[in-house]
Protein backbone atom coordinates (compact mmCIF):
# COMPACT_ATOMS: atom_id res chain seq x y z
CA UNK A 1 0.00 0.00 0.00
CA UNK A 2 1.39 3.42 -0.93
CA UNK A 3 0.60 7.48 -0.66
CA UNK A 4 0.02 7.39 -4.78
CA UNK A 5 -2.25 4.46 -4.14
CA UNK A 6 -4.51 6.00 -1.36
CA UNK A 7 -4.27 9.84 -2.01
CA UNK A 8 -5.54 11.90 1.13
CA UNK A 9 -6.86 14.54 -1.40
CA UNK A 10 -8.03 13.06 -4.89
CA UNK A 11 -8.90 15.60 -6.97
CA UNK A 12 -12.17 15.10 -8.54
CA UNK A 13 -12.00 16.34 -11.94
CA UNK A 14 -8.75 14.16 -12.49
CA UNK A 15 -9.36 10.32 -14.16
CA UNK A 16 -8.58 8.00 -10.68
CA UNK A 17 -4.99 6.89 -11.01
CA UNK A 18 -4.96 5.12 -7.15
CA UNK A 19 -5.56 1.63 -6.78
CA UNK A 20 -8.28 -0.34 -8.17
CA UNK A 21 -10.63 -3.31 -7.16
CA UNK A 22 -12.62 -5.94 -9.28
CA UNK A 23 -15.68 -5.01 -9.65
CA UNK A 24 -17.98 -6.86 -11.97
CA UNK A 25 -21.11 -4.47 -12.60
CA UNK A 26 -23.02 -6.85 -14.94
CA UNK A 27 -22.75 -9.36 -11.80
CA UNK A 28 -24.48 -6.76 -10.21
CA UNK A 29 -26.63 -5.54 -11.60
CA UNK A 30 -27.90 -9.36 -12.65
CA UNK A 31 -27.84 -10.18 -9.20
CA UNK A 32 -29.80 -7.08 -8.17
CA UNK A 33 -32.36 -7.50 -10.98
CA UNK A 34 -32.71 -11.23 -9.95
CA UNK A 35 -33.32 -9.96 -5.81
CA UNK A 36 -35.64 -7.01 -6.69
CA UNK A 37 -38.18 -9.51 -9.13
CA UNK A 38 -38.29 -11.93 -6.07
CA UNK A 39 -38.46 -9.28 -3.61
CA UNK A 40 -41.85 -6.87 -5.97
CA UNK A 41 -43.10 -11.07 -6.61
CA UNK A 42 -43.41 -11.71 -2.43
CA UNK A 43 -44.54 -8.32 -1.41
CA UNK A 44 -47.36 -8.59 -4.48
CA UNK A 45 -48.28 -12.30 -3.05
CA UNK A 46 -48.57 -11.16 0.41
CA UNK A 47 -49.76 -7.38 0.39
CA UNK A 48 -51.74 -7.38 -3.15
CA UNK A 49 -52.64 -4.07 -3.96
CA UNK A 50 -56.34 -1.44 -3.44
CA UNK A 51 -58.86 -1.49 -6.00
CA UNK A 52 -61.66 0.19 -4.40
CA UNK A 53 -64.56 0.50 -6.91
CA UNK A 54 -65.40 4.13 -8.63
CA UNK A 55 -68.56 5.66 -7.50
CA UNK A 56 -70.93 5.88 -10.51
CA UNK A 57 -73.50 8.74 -10.62
CA UNK A 58 -76.41 6.17 -10.25
CA UNK A 59 -74.72 5.00 -7.22
CA UNK A 60 -74.76 8.50 -5.96
CA UNK A 61 -78.52 9.70 -6.88
CA UNK A 62 -79.44 6.18 -5.20
CA UNK A 63 -77.57 6.07 -2.09
CA UNK A 64 -77.31 10.21 -1.23
CA UNK A 65 -80.49 11.89 -3.80
CA UNK A 66 -80.94 15.22 -1.82
CA UNK A 67 -77.40 16.08 -2.54
CA UNK A 68 -77.17 14.92 -5.88
CA UNK A 69 -80.68 17.50 -6.12
CA UNK A 70 -78.49 19.87 -4.42
CA UNK A 71 -75.31 19.54 -6.53
CA UNK A 72 -77.87 19.77 -9.51
CA UNK A 73 -79.89 22.66 -8.44
CA UNK A 74 -76.63 24.56 -7.77
CA UNK A 75 -75.18 23.49 -11.04
CA UNK A 76 -78.63 25.43 -12.64
CA UNK A 77 -78.30 28.54 -10.49
CA UNK A 78 -74.78 28.83 -11.36
CA UNK A 79 -73.14 28.75 -7.50
CA UNK A 80 -71.77 25.16 -7.89
CA UNK A 81 -67.81 24.59 -7.27
CA UNK A 82 -67.38 24.62 -11.33
CA UNK A 83 -70.42 27.37 -12.23
CA UNK A 84 -67.82 29.56 -9.76
CA UNK A 85 -64.35 27.84 -10.52
CA UNK A 86 -62.70 30.26 -13.14
CA UNK A 87 -60.40 28.96 -15.96
CA UNK A 88 -59.56 26.45 -17.37
CA UNK A 89 -63.78 25.57 -16.98
CA UNK A 90 -65.78 28.71 -16.80
CA UNK A 91 -65.54 32.40 -17.57
CA UNK A 92 -65.61 34.11 -14.11
CA UNK A 93 -64.27 37.62 -13.70
CA UNK A 94 -61.44 37.69 -11.13
CA UNK A 95 -62.18 34.06 -10.36
CA UNK A 96 -58.28 32.35 -10.34
CA UNK A 97 -55.79 31.68 -7.52
CA UNK A 98 -53.10 34.15 -7.11
CA UNK A 99 -49.24 32.78 -7.02
CA UNK A 100 -48.06 36.75 -5.63
CA UNK A 101 -50.34 39.52 -5.02
CA UNK A 102 -52.93 39.88 -7.76
CA UNK A 103 -50.26 37.54 -10.42
CA UNK A 104 -52.40 34.55 -11.47
CA UNK A 105 -51.65 32.08 -13.76
CA UNK A 106 -54.72 30.36 -13.68
CA UNK A 107 -56.18 33.41 -15.56
CA UNK A 108 -53.41 33.88 -17.32
CA UNK A 109 -54.04 30.97 -19.26
CA UNK A 110 -57.98 31.32 -19.36
CA UNK A 111 -60.61 28.66 -20.29
CA UNK A 112 -58.95 26.55 -21.92
CA UNK A 113 -61.53 23.45 -21.14
CA UNK A 114 -64.83 25.64 -21.38
CA UNK A 115 -67.87 24.01 -19.77
CA UNK A 116 -71.27 25.69 -19.52
CA UNK A 117 -72.55 23.67 -16.42
CA UNK A 118 -76.37 24.34 -16.44
CA UNK A 119 -75.93 23.10 -20.03
CA UNK A 120 -73.22 20.30 -19.40
CA UNK A 121 -74.47 18.74 -16.21
CA UNK A 122 -78.17 19.10 -16.65
CA UNK A 123 -80.39 20.62 -19.56
CA UNK A 124 -78.15 18.55 -21.99
CA UNK A 125 -78.48 15.45 -20.71
CA UNK A 126 -81.79 15.54 -19.88
CA UNK A 127 -82.74 16.35 -23.42
CA UNK A 128 -82.07 12.71 -24.21
CA UNK A 129 -85.60 11.13 -21.96
CA UNK A 130 -87.31 14.47 -23.17
CA UNK A 131 -87.52 12.85 -26.57
CA UNK A 132 -89.56 10.16 -25.69
CA UNK A 133 -91.22 12.06 -22.57
CA UNK A 134 -93.25 14.99 -23.59
CA UNK A 135 -93.79 16.44 -19.73
CA UNK A 136 -90.33 16.79 -19.75
CA UNK A 137 -89.47 18.19 -22.91
CA UNK A 138 -92.45 20.95 -22.03
CA UNK A 139 -90.58 21.76 -18.78
CA UNK A 140 -86.87 22.23 -20.91
CA UNK A 141 -88.56 24.34 -23.09
CA UNK A 142 -90.30 26.50 -20.52
CA UNK A 143 -86.86 26.91 -18.85
CA UNK A 144 -84.66 28.03 -21.72
CA UNK A 145 -87.91 30.41 -22.46
CA UNK A 146 -87.80 32.06 -19.54
CA UNK A 147 -85.50 35.10 -18.20
CA UNK A 148 -82.85 34.81 -16.12
CA UNK A 149 -84.78 36.50 -12.89
CA UNK A 150 -87.44 33.98 -13.77
CA UNK A 151 -84.77 30.97 -13.41
CA UNK A 152 -83.05 32.42 -10.59
CA UNK A 153 -86.25 32.86 -8.37
CA UNK A 154 -87.04 28.72 -9.22
CA UNK A 155 -83.78 27.49 -9.19
CA UNK A 156 -83.46 28.94 -5.65
CA UNK A 157 -86.96 28.33 -4.15
CA UNK A 158 -86.19 24.83 -5.51
CA UNK A 159 -82.67 25.15 -3.83
CA UNK A 160 -84.28 26.10 -0.30
CA UNK A 161 -86.52 22.96 -1.02
CA UNK A 162 -83.61 20.71 -1.02
CA UNK A 163 -82.06 22.06 1.72
CA UNK A 164 -85.15 21.32 3.97
CA UNK A 165 -84.87 17.58 2.91
CA UNK A 166 -87.09 14.97 2.27
CA UNK A 167 -89.45 13.13 3.62
CA UNK A 168 -90.10 9.90 3.33
CA UNK A 169 -88.12 9.67 0.05
CA UNK A 170 -89.86 12.65 -1.22
CA UNK A 171 -88.92 16.15 -1.24
CA UNK A 172 -90.07 18.07 0.65
CA UNK A 173 -92.07 20.54 -1.87
CA UNK A 174 -94.26 23.02 0.57
CA UNK A 175 -96.42 25.55 -2.47
CA UNK A 176 -94.13 27.94 -3.23
CA UNK A 177 -92.57 29.59 -7.35
CA UNK A 178 -90.60 26.60 -8.79
CA UNK A 179 -91.59 26.73 -12.32
CA UNK A 180 -90.49 23.91 -14.39
CA UNK A 181 -87.31 23.22 -12.15
CA UNK A 182 -88.97 20.64 -10.41
CA UNK A 183 -89.93 17.97 -13.12
CA UNK A 184 -86.28 18.41 -14.56
CA UNK A 185 -84.74 17.90 -11.65
CA UNK A 186 -87.28 14.46 -11.21
CA UNK A 187 -85.95 13.72 -14.48
CA UNK A 188 -82.87 14.24 -14.04
CA UNK A 189 -82.65 12.05 -10.83
CA UNK A 190 -84.72 9.34 -12.59
CA UNK A 191 -82.15 9.49 -15.65
CA UNK A 192 -79.27 9.41 -12.98
CA UNK A 193 -80.37 6.66 -10.63
CA UNK A 194 -81.06 4.48 -14.32
CA UNK A 195 -77.08 4.88 -15.21
CA UNK A 196 -78.38 7.35 -18.00
CA UNK A 197 -76.01 10.53 -16.69
CA UNK A 198 -73.16 8.18 -16.15
CA UNK A 199 -73.14 7.58 -20.17
CA UNK A 200 -74.47 10.58 -21.28
CA UNK A 201 -71.96 13.08 -19.22
CA UNK A 202 -68.69 11.12 -21.25
CA UNK A 203 -70.82 10.93 -24.52
CA UNK A 204 -70.09 13.54 -27.36
CA UNK A 205 -70.90 13.70 -31.14
CA UNK A 206 -68.11 10.26 -31.64
CA UNK A 207 -68.52 6.66 -30.43
CA UNK A 208 -65.24 6.14 -28.27
CA UNK A 209 -64.77 8.05 -25.00
CA UNK A 210 -61.63 8.65 -22.77
CA UNK A 211 -62.79 12.11 -21.40
CA UNK A 212 -64.07 11.97 -17.87
CA UNK A 213 -63.65 15.56 -17.43
CA UNK A 214 -67.37 16.42 -17.10
CA UNK A 215 -68.38 13.44 -14.75
CA UNK A 216 -65.66 13.67 -12.73
CA UNK A 217 -66.30 17.35 -11.96
CA UNK A 218 -70.19 16.87 -11.28
CA UNK A 219 -69.30 14.19 -9.13
CA UNK A 220 -66.45 16.53 -7.26
CA UNK A 221 -69.36 19.20 -7.14
CA UNK A 222 -71.12 17.03 -4.62
CA UNK A 223 -70.28 16.12 -1.25
CA UNK A 224 -70.80 12.60 -1.40
CA UNK A 225 -67.58 11.29 -3.18
CA UNK A 226 -65.93 13.65 -0.47
CA UNK A 227 -67.27 12.12 2.74
CA UNK A 228 -66.28 8.14 1.19
CA UNK A 229 -63.05 9.80 0.95
CA UNK A 230 -63.28 10.78 3.91
CA UNK A 231 -63.79 7.65 5.45
CA UNK A 232 -60.63 6.29 3.63
CA UNK A 233 -58.18 9.60 4.79
CA UNK A 234 -58.10 10.61 1.60
CA UNK A 235 -58.79 14.07 2.38
CA UNK A 236 -56.52 16.97 1.66
CA UNK A 237 -56.29 17.84 5.65
CA UNK A 238 -55.74 14.27 5.99
CA UNK A 239 -52.46 14.18 3.84
CA UNK A 240 -54.61 12.94 1.05
CA UNK A 241 -52.80 13.07 -2.02
CA UNK A 242 -49.88 10.50 -0.47
CA UNK A 243 -52.81 8.33 1.02
CA UNK A 244 -54.30 5.21 -0.73
CA UNK A 245 -57.88 3.74 -0.02
CA UNK A 246 -57.07 0.85 2.64
CA UNK A 247 -53.92 0.21 4.60
CA UNK A 248 -51.70 0.44 1.22
CA UNK A 249 -48.71 2.35 1.03
CA UNK A 250 -49.64 5.55 -1.63
CA UNK A 251 -47.70 8.22 -2.86
CA UNK A 252 -45.45 8.92 -0.12
CA UNK A 253 -43.10 10.95 -1.99
CA UNK A 254 -45.56 13.23 -1.86
CA UNK A 255 -45.15 14.01 1.74
CA UNK A 256 -43.40 17.66 0.84
CA UNK A 257 -45.98 18.50 -1.06
CA UNK A 258 -48.70 17.63 0.92
CA UNK A 259 -47.32 19.01 4.13
CA UNK A 260 -47.59 22.47 3.13
CA UNK A 261 -51.44 21.79 3.24
CA UNK A 262 -51.48 21.02 6.63
CA UNK A 263 -50.25 24.31 8.57
CA UNK A 264 -50.90 28.15 8.44
CA UNK A 265 -51.38 29.75 6.42
CA UNK A 266 -52.05 27.84 3.92
CA UNK A 267 -54.33 25.39 5.08
CA UNK A 268 -56.87 28.03 5.13
CA UNK A 269 -55.80 30.09 2.55
CA UNK A 270 -57.70 30.86 -1.11
CA UNK A 271 -54.77 30.76 -3.01
CA UNK A 272 -53.39 27.55 -1.05
CA UNK A 273 -52.72 26.03 -4.51
CA UNK A 274 -50.86 28.44 -6.44
CA UNK A 275 -49.06 29.37 -3.50
CA UNK A 276 -47.96 25.63 -3.03
CA UNK A 277 -47.44 25.06 -6.50
CA UNK A 278 -45.41 28.41 -6.66
CA UNK A 279 -43.41 27.22 -3.38
CA UNK A 280 -42.82 23.74 -4.95
CA UNK A 281 -41.64 24.59 -7.94
CA UNK A 282 -38.55 26.63 -6.38
CA UNK A 283 -37.65 24.34 -4.29
CA UNK A 284 -37.46 21.82 -7.17
CA UNK A 285 -35.57 24.09 -9.13
CA UNK A 286 -33.07 24.22 -5.85
CA UNK A 287 -33.15 20.78 -5.20
CA UNK A 288 -32.13 20.57 -8.97
CA UNK A 289 -29.49 22.87 -8.78
CA UNK A 290 -28.01 22.08 -4.93
CA UNK A 291 -24.58 21.67 -7.10
CA UNK A 292 -24.20 25.25 -7.70
CA UNK A 293 -25.95 26.88 -4.36
CA UNK A 294 -23.51 28.17 -2.21
CA UNK A 295 -23.79 26.99 1.59
CA UNK A 296 -26.50 24.16 0.66
CA UNK A 297 -23.71 22.56 -1.98
CA UNK A 298 -20.82 22.51 1.41
CA UNK A 299 -23.94 20.43 3.72
CA UNK A 300 -21.96 17.62 3.12
CA UNK A 301 -18.79 18.87 4.00
CA UNK A 302 -20.75 19.37 7.66
CA UNK A 303 -22.43 16.50 8.36
CA UNK A 304 -19.70 14.05 7.89
CA UNK A 305 -21.64 11.21 6.79
CA UNK A 306 -19.15 10.48 3.99
CA UNK A 307 -16.94 9.49 6.42
CA UNK A 308 -19.24 6.34 7.09
CA UNK A 309 -19.68 5.90 3.23
CA UNK A 310 -15.74 6.12 3.12
CA UNK A 311 -14.30 4.57 6.31
CA UNK A 312 -12.11 2.25 4.60
CA UNK A 313 -11.16 4.54 2.52
CA UNK A 314 -9.71 6.89 4.86
CA UNK A 315 -8.77 4.31 7.15
CA UNK A 316 -6.48 2.51 4.70
CA UNK A 317 -5.57 6.00 3.69
CA UNK A 318 -4.21 7.12 6.87
CA UNK A 319 -2.21 3.81 6.73
CA UNK A 320 -0.63 4.68 3.68
CA UNK A 321 0.36 8.33 4.42
CA UNK A 322 1.43 7.73 7.86
CA UNK A 323 5.20 8.31 8.32
CA UNK A 324 7.43 5.46 8.63
CA UNK A 325 7.98 3.96 12.16
CA UNK A 326 11.64 4.23 12.68
CA UNK A 327 12.81 0.30 12.72
CA UNK A 328 14.48 -0.39 16.22
CA UNK B 1 -12.10 2.24 -42.92
CA UNK B 2 -8.31 1.95 -41.27
CA UNK B 3 -7.37 2.43 -37.86
CA UNK B 4 -6.74 6.35 -37.13
CA UNK B 5 -8.15 7.75 -40.02
CA UNK B 6 -10.87 10.00 -39.37
CA UNK B 7 -14.27 8.89 -41.37
CA UNK B 8 -15.56 11.10 -44.13
CA UNK B 9 -19.21 10.28 -43.87
CA UNK B 10 -21.86 11.27 -40.98
CA UNK B 11 -22.16 7.17 -39.56
CA UNK B 12 -18.51 7.41 -39.30
CA UNK B 13 -18.41 10.38 -37.49
CA UNK B 14 -21.22 9.29 -34.76
CA UNK B 15 -18.96 5.93 -34.40
CA UNK B 16 -15.80 7.42 -33.80
CA UNK B 17 -16.93 10.32 -31.22
CA UNK B 18 -19.02 7.70 -29.31
CA UNK B 19 -16.16 5.64 -29.31
CA UNK B 20 -13.62 8.09 -28.32
CA UNK B 21 -16.50 8.91 -25.38
CA UNK B 22 -16.87 5.85 -24.49
CA UNK B 23 -14.17 3.14 -24.93
CA UNK B 24 -15.38 -0.03 -24.55
CA UNK B 25 -13.81 0.03 -21.04
CA UNK B 26 -14.99 2.88 -19.95
CA UNK B 27 -18.61 2.05 -21.00
CA UNK B 28 -18.12 -1.34 -19.21
CA UNK B 29 -15.14 -1.36 -16.93
CA UNK B 30 -14.34 -4.55 -14.63
CA UNK B 31 -12.85 -2.38 -12.06
CA UNK B 32 -13.34 1.03 -9.59
CA UNK B 33 -11.41 2.57 -7.67
CA UNK B 34 -10.72 1.12 -4.51
CA UNK B 35 -12.98 3.48 -2.70
CA UNK B 36 -16.19 2.39 -4.39
CA UNK B 37 -16.90 -0.08 -1.63
CA UNK B 38 -20.01 0.50 0.41
CA UNK B 39 -23.37 -0.77 0.54
CA UNK B 40 -24.44 2.73 -0.54
CA UNK B 41 -22.87 2.17 -4.03
CA UNK B 42 -25.92 -0.55 -4.20
CA UNK B 43 -28.98 1.32 -4.19
CA UNK B 44 -28.43 3.21 -7.61
CA UNK B 45 -28.24 -0.54 -9.49
CA UNK B 46 -31.49 -1.77 -7.41
CA UNK B 47 -33.52 1.50 -8.65
CA UNK B 48 -32.06 0.55 -12.29
CA UNK B 49 -33.63 -2.91 -11.55
CA UNK B 50 -36.42 -2.14 -9.66
CA UNK B 51 -37.11 0.19 -12.69
CA UNK B 52 -37.10 -2.55 -15.25
CA UNK B 53 -39.80 -4.49 -13.07
CA UNK B 54 -42.07 -1.51 -13.04
CA UNK B 55 -41.18 -1.63 -16.60
CA UNK B 56 -42.23 -5.20 -17.43
CA UNK B 57 -44.76 -5.20 -15.49
CA UNK B 58 -46.46 -2.45 -16.71
CA UNK B 59 -46.28 -4.03 -20.48
CA UNK B 60 -48.03 -7.38 -18.81
CA UNK B 61 -51.05 -5.10 -18.03
CA UNK B 62 -50.58 -3.96 -21.39
CA UNK B 63 -51.06 -6.69 -23.41
CA UNK B 64 -54.30 -7.27 -21.95
CA UNK B 65 -55.51 -3.78 -21.85
CA UNK B 66 -56.45 -1.26 -18.88
CA UNK B 67 -59.42 -3.06 -17.71
CA UNK B 68 -58.12 -6.12 -17.73
CA UNK B 69 -56.76 -6.15 -13.97
CA UNK B 70 -60.32 -4.99 -12.86
CA UNK B 71 -61.44 -8.73 -13.84
CA UNK B 72 -58.80 -11.28 -13.54
CA UNK B 73 -56.97 -12.42 -10.23
CA UNK B 74 -53.77 -12.87 -12.12
CA UNK B 75 -54.17 -9.27 -13.34
CA UNK B 76 -54.43 -7.99 -10.04
CA UNK B 77 -51.61 -9.48 -8.83
CA UNK B 78 -49.56 -8.14 -11.99
CA UNK B 79 -50.87 -5.06 -11.01
CA UNK B 80 -49.94 -5.98 -7.35
CA UNK B 81 -46.16 -6.48 -8.73
CA UNK B 82 -46.34 -2.95 -10.53
CA UNK B 83 -47.76 -1.37 -7.93
CA UNK B 84 -45.06 -2.68 -4.75
CA UNK B 85 -41.91 -2.53 -8.05
CA UNK B 86 -43.17 1.43 -7.81
CA UNK B 87 -42.44 1.54 -4.42
CA UNK B 88 -39.39 -0.05 -4.45
CA UNK B 89 -38.05 1.89 -6.72
CA UNK B 90 -39.10 5.13 -5.13
CA UNK B 91 -37.32 3.86 -1.55
CA UNK B 92 -34.05 2.73 -3.63
CA UNK B 93 -33.92 5.96 -5.52
CA UNK B 94 -34.44 7.78 -2.40
CA UNK B 95 -31.89 6.52 -0.75
CA UNK B 96 -29.70 6.77 -3.62
CA UNK B 97 -30.04 10.06 -3.92
CA UNK B 98 -29.53 10.79 -0.43
CA UNK B 99 -26.35 9.09 -0.28
CA UNK B 100 -24.94 10.98 -3.50
CA UNK B 101 -25.84 13.76 -2.11
CA UNK B 102 -24.05 13.51 1.13
CA UNK B 103 -21.18 12.29 -1.14
CA UNK B 104 -21.18 15.55 -2.57
CA UNK B 105 -21.35 13.52 -6.11
CA UNK B 106 -21.24 16.93 -8.05
CA UNK B 107 -17.71 17.33 -7.39
CA UNK B 108 -15.32 17.29 -10.47
CA UNK B 109 -17.42 18.02 -13.15
CA UNK B 110 -20.20 16.06 -12.33
CA UNK B 111 -22.88 18.24 -12.07
CA UNK B 112 -25.03 17.08 -15.13
CA UNK B 113 -24.86 13.94 -13.41
CA UNK B 114 -26.84 15.16 -10.73
CA UNK B 115 -29.12 17.13 -12.70
CA UNK B 116 -30.15 14.35 -14.86
CA UNK B 117 -30.56 12.52 -11.55
CA UNK B 118 -32.72 14.96 -9.82
CA UNK B 119 -34.70 15.36 -12.99
CA UNK B 120 -35.38 11.84 -13.06
CA UNK B 121 -36.69 11.79 -9.68
CA UNK B 122 -39.30 14.92 -10.44
CA UNK B 123 -39.54 13.04 -13.83
CA UNK B 124 -40.43 9.74 -12.08
CA UNK B 125 -43.04 11.11 -9.26
CA UNK B 126 -45.61 12.65 -12.25
CA UNK B 127 -45.07 8.92 -13.91
CA UNK B 128 -46.24 7.29 -11.16
CA UNK B 129 -48.85 10.39 -10.40
CA UNK B 130 -50.54 9.60 -13.89
CA UNK B 131 -50.33 5.69 -12.84
CA UNK B 132 -52.70 6.39 -9.79
CA UNK B 133 -54.53 8.55 -12.14
CA UNK B 134 -55.07 5.96 -14.84
CA UNK B 135 -56.29 2.63 -12.29
CA UNK B 136 -59.68 3.76 -12.96
CA UNK B 137 -60.77 3.03 -9.84
CA UNK B 138 -61.92 5.20 -6.88
CA UNK B 139 -58.88 6.67 -6.08
CA UNK B 140 -58.14 7.72 -9.47
CA UNK B 141 -61.79 9.38 -9.05
CA UNK B 142 -60.66 11.16 -5.53
CA UNK B 143 -56.79 11.76 -6.89
CA UNK B 144 -57.72 13.44 -10.00
CA UNK B 145 -60.40 15.97 -8.47
CA UNK B 146 -57.84 16.85 -5.69
CA UNK B 147 -54.97 17.36 -8.18
CA UNK B 148 -56.81 19.18 -11.13
CA UNK B 149 -56.87 22.37 -8.35
CA UNK B 150 -53.11 22.46 -7.98
CA UNK B 151 -52.21 21.84 -11.33
CA UNK B 152 -55.06 24.65 -12.77
CA UNK B 153 -53.76 27.15 -10.17
CA UNK B 154 -50.52 26.69 -12.06
CA UNK B 155 -51.78 26.99 -15.31
CA UNK B 156 -50.64 23.40 -16.03
CA UNK B 157 -54.22 21.78 -15.23
CA UNK B 158 -55.56 23.62 -18.95
CA UNK B 159 -53.24 21.42 -20.99
CA UNK B 160 -52.11 18.60 -18.96
CA UNK B 161 -55.84 17.71 -17.92
CA UNK B 162 -55.92 14.92 -14.89
CA UNK B 163 -59.30 14.11 -15.41
CA UNK B 164 -58.94 13.02 -19.31
CA UNK B 165 -58.20 9.53 -18.64
CA UNK B 166 -57.17 8.81 -22.12
CA UNK B 167 -54.57 11.64 -21.69
CA UNK B 168 -53.38 10.26 -18.68
CA UNK B 169 -52.94 6.71 -19.43
CA UNK B 170 -50.94 7.45 -22.56
CA UNK B 171 -48.85 10.22 -20.75
CA UNK B 172 -48.65 7.24 -18.27
CA UNK B 173 -47.52 4.48 -20.82
CA UNK B 174 -45.55 6.04 -23.23
CA UNK B 175 -44.21 10.00 -22.64
CA UNK B 176 -43.15 9.87 -18.90
CA UNK B 177 -41.29 6.33 -18.81
CA UNK B 178 -39.55 7.35 -21.91
CA UNK B 179 -38.80 10.66 -20.92
CA UNK B 180 -37.45 7.96 -17.39
CA UNK B 181 -35.88 6.17 -19.53
CA UNK B 182 -33.51 8.15 -21.59
CA UNK B 183 -32.91 10.70 -18.58
CA UNK B 184 -31.42 7.44 -16.80
CA UNK B 185 -29.90 6.41 -19.57
CA UNK B 186 -28.08 9.34 -19.83
CA UNK B 187 -27.17 9.89 -16.13
CA UNK B 188 -25.55 6.23 -16.34
CA UNK B 189 -23.67 7.30 -19.52
CA UNK B 190 -22.50 10.58 -17.60
CA UNK B 191 -21.14 8.24 -15.00
CA UNK B 192 -19.47 6.24 -17.04
CA UNK B 193 -18.12 9.04 -18.98
CA UNK B 194 -16.77 11.06 -15.86
CA UNK B 195 -16.24 7.98 -13.69
CA UNK B 196 -17.31 7.54 -9.49
CA UNK B 197 -17.26 10.71 -7.61
CA UNK B 198 -13.74 10.00 -5.48
CA UNK B 199 -13.55 10.64 -1.52
CA UNK B 200 -13.87 13.95 0.00
CA UNK B 201 -10.15 15.03 1.40
CA UNK B 202 -9.64 13.14 4.30
CA UNK B 203 -9.38 15.23 7.41
CA UNK B 204 -5.17 15.33 7.93
CA UNK B 205 -5.33 16.62 4.20
CA UNK B 206 -7.52 19.80 5.53
CA UNK B 207 -5.60 20.25 8.69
Amino acid sequence: MSAAEYPLAPNPAEEWRGKKRRYDLVKEAVIALVAVTGLTLVLAAVFSSPDVKPVTIAQWASADPQDFLATAVSELDGTSGVATYGPPYTHVPGAGQNIVGHFSLQRLVGVQLPIEPARAFVLGPLAIPAQTDPVLARAIVEYNRATPAERQAWDQAFAKAVDRGLVAGRLNLTPGNYGPVPTLMAGLLQMARSGGLDGALVSTDRFYQTNFTKALLFLSDGSYLENLASKQHLLGSQWGMMNETGNFPGQAWLWLYTFWYQISPFKSSDNADAQIWGIMGILSLAFILIPFIPGVRSIPKWIPIYKLIWRDYYRAASKANAPPTPSG
Amino acid sequence: MSEGVESSTWTGRVRDAGVAAFPPDRLLPDSQPVYVASWVYVFGVLTLAAFTVVLLSGAVIALAGPAWWHTSSLGHYVNSVHLWSTELFFFFMVVHLWGKFFMAAWRGRRAMTWITGAVSFLVSIATAFTGYLSQQNFDSQWIGGQAKDGLNASGIGAYFNVLNYGQMLLWHVLLLPLAVGLLIAGHILLVRRRGVVPPLPAEKEEQ
